[in-house]
């Protein structure tokens, strides 16, 4: 199985995407009325924190196709997705502070829902990994893995749409129909933003896919040469160990 | 709050896109430490190929 396929041409789009992002973000797109130019911080906070939730909900589609094929190949595409999602995550919640400290003079604003919706999805897949540790086996490691990827995949969404329901008090909504529309150059460049976060997103996933899928065929190449009884069993992980 | 002036909220940004910068590059420094790993790995086995093909001979 070979996970690596396109990704040259995606590394490159994602240079290309994300460089002409900040270009645009710094020489073309204007700043904010109300905020100035400490909202530029918009054009990396959003587009992370979308391409975050979405690798979160592809971590539960994967799980499901696991799940229903048996296919270990899905348990490690749910882990990775999974895996850099919740990097990006830590990069929304790191932009935010510094966001919500330039421009509400806190770090952190406990009582608005936006804000701890994210650090409980956060949370929540912030114990996938020590959740798939505490598992030896790994039939079952995978299969349990799934079944909280799905569960925790379905509450990605509900979570956002509960919070786009309650009263924000700070935090603005800006991508909604009610919400302060964005000036067409702002919104080329967010979707620039969010097109290079997103590529750079499948370029990593495919990077790490290709890299573990390779670990995973050499340990068990390794396996066959020296004869499975001259080798300690293998150790615990929290990543897939066979595909 | 009044926006801040140019000079002030350019740390803030600053710092917001070096936290994107500095998580990509930790993880790639990482994909590469693994990458060397790898590597090693292939090397052992070729080690051992070419052990086994001696002992043919």
């Amino acid at each position: 199985m070979t996970f690596g396929r396109g990704l040259r041409a995606l590394s490159i789009a994602s240079v290309v995407l994300i460089c002409g992002a900040f270009a645009l973000v710094f020489f073309w797109a204007p700043n904010d009325a109300d905020q100035g130019f400490v909202q530029k911080i918009f054009y990396v906070h959003v587009p992370m924190g979308i391409v975050a939730l979405c690798g979160f909900v592809a971590g539960g589609i994967y799980g499901i196709r696991h799940l229903r094929t048996g296919d270990r190949a899905h348990d490690l595409r749910s882990y990775v997705a999974i895996h850099i999602s919740l990097v990006l995550a830590v990069g929304v919640l790191l932009t935010g502070s510094i966001w919500a400290r330039a421009a509400w003079g806190q770090w952190w604003v406990w009582d608005e829902p936006t804000l701890v919706s994210f650090l409980i999805v956060f949370l929540l897949y912030a114990c996938y990994q020590p959740l798939r540790f505490s598992i030896e086996d790994p039939e079952r490691q995978a299969r349990y893995a799934s079944v909280f990827a799905i569960v925790a995949g379905a509450f990605v969404p509900l979570n956002f749409m509960a919070v786009r329901m309650a009263d924000s008090l700070v935090h603005p909504r800006v991508l909604g129909t009610t919400g302060g529309a964005m000036p067409g150059d702002m919104r080329l460049t967010f979707l620039v933003a969010l097109a290079g976060m997103a590529c750079l997103f499948v370029t990593l996933w495919k990077y790490e896919l290709a890299s573990k899928s390779a670990s995973i065929q050499l340990r068990s190449l390794k396996r066959r040469l020296a004869g499975e009884d001259d080798l300690a069993p293998l150790q615990r992980s929290t990543a897939p160990q066979q595909l | 709050m009044p926006a801040l002036p140019l000079d002030e909220a350019g740390k803030y940004v600053a710092a917001a896109y070096l936290v994107f910068l500095a998580l990509i590059l930790v993880y790639v420094a990482i994909m590469a430490m693994k990458l060397g790993r790898i590597e090693r790995d292939i090397s052992e086995l070729a080690e051992v190929a070419s052990r086994r093909e001696e002992e043919r001979v």
